[in-house]
């Protein structure tokens, strides 16, 4: 089992899905089923400054987040990671299996290779490790933003 | 606050399927006892997601996972389906909030406990305790494996 004490977020890596230019920016923890994500994430997208996605699905309150997630891993093994996450957050009423086939067939990806790897294990591991760095930082909620690695914004709630 | 090696109170309460679970059932295991505002809130609801997300690695390190609030054991049964979760939700409905008073966590002005957190051991004593500094934050369940390790 891995550790899950607290720990700050690991600093952002060549295998971090990081878009925008620069050094500088935010790290957004994220739930693609996630309504509240889906605003941020607009609202974060036209900032300047790099942009990176770590994944953090709330798999019992988003059941289709997994799938989610993996069809993102997927698509990003073909050079489309954000295509398929803008994708997702600008139409969430359209997440079935059948929906993500159009997308990757939209974005001009090999649909088999796509299956293949949306299952694949390591794709899994890659977003559990995510999540869990994700957890051990604190988040307490989606989207959760740091900057460096400090947690600057998180949804406001009363209780 | 209740005290690191105080002896936790007991209590009998129902779960979220009517049925009297008390906190000497847990004798020899550990427990974590989750007291939360309320069923249906949105911190709540996040709060319980998190930590159900990783129920199994709480529950490798030999702890179980139960919630408190309340509510009664029909909210609970309805707040458990509407989140996913399989974590036992004990209603501490009548008297009102006497569990959540018996572990100082009520907060009278709001008429609901506090977030808060206590680990009783498997002898019954309460081994660690967390409270929130308001009901608008909820610990992280890193501060949970910080404490189991």
């Amino acid at each position: 089992m891995a550790d899950l004490g607290s720990a700050p977020i690991p600093p952002v890596g060549p295998d971090d899905h990081a878009r925008g230019e620069g050094k500088e920016g935010v790290v957004v923890y994220a739930d693609l089923g996630c309504p509240h994500c889906a605003g941020a994430w607009h609202r974060l997208s036209e900032r300047s400054g790099r942009l990176v996605f770590r994944h953090f699905p709330v798999t019992s309150k988003h059941p289709r987040s997994p799938a989610l997630h993996a069809a993102a891993e997927a698509a990003g093994r073909q050079g489309r990671f954000f295509e398929m996450v803008d994708s997702l957050y600008a139409d969430r009423g359209r997440v079935d299996d059948p929906h993500l086939w159009e997308r990757a067939d939209r974005f001009g990806l090999d649909l088999a290779r796509f299956e293949q790897d949306r299952r694949a294990e390591e794709i899994q591991a890659r977003i559990k490790r995510d999540f869990q760095s994700g957890i051990r930082a604190g988040v307490a909620g989606t989207p959760a933003v740091f900057d460096a690695c400090t947690l600057v914004a998180v949804r406001e709630r009363e209780f | 606050m209740i005290a690191v090696g105080d002896t936790a109170p007991d209590f009998t309460l129902r779960d979220q399927d009517g049925e009297q679970v008390s906190l000497s059932d847990y004798r020899g295991r550990k427990v974590l006892l989750v007291f939360y505002p309320g069923d249906f809130s949105p911190v709540c609801g996040d709060q319980l997601s998190i930590y159900q997300e990783v129920k199994p690695e709480i529950e490798a390190k030999g702890v179980e996972l139960v919630g408190i609030s309340v509510d009664s054991f029909f909210a609970h049964k309805a707040f458990q389906e509407k989140l996913g979760i399989d974590t036992t939700l004990l209603s501490d409905f009548e008297p009102k909030g006497e569990v959540a008073r018996a572990y100082d966590s009520y907060v009278e002005k709001m008429g609901f406990a506090n977030r808060t957190l206590v680990l009783v051991d498997e002898d019954g004593t309460v081994a660690w305790t967390y409270e929130s500094p308001n009901p608008g934050e909820f610990p992280g369940a890193n501060v949970i494996f910080d404490a189991l390790s």
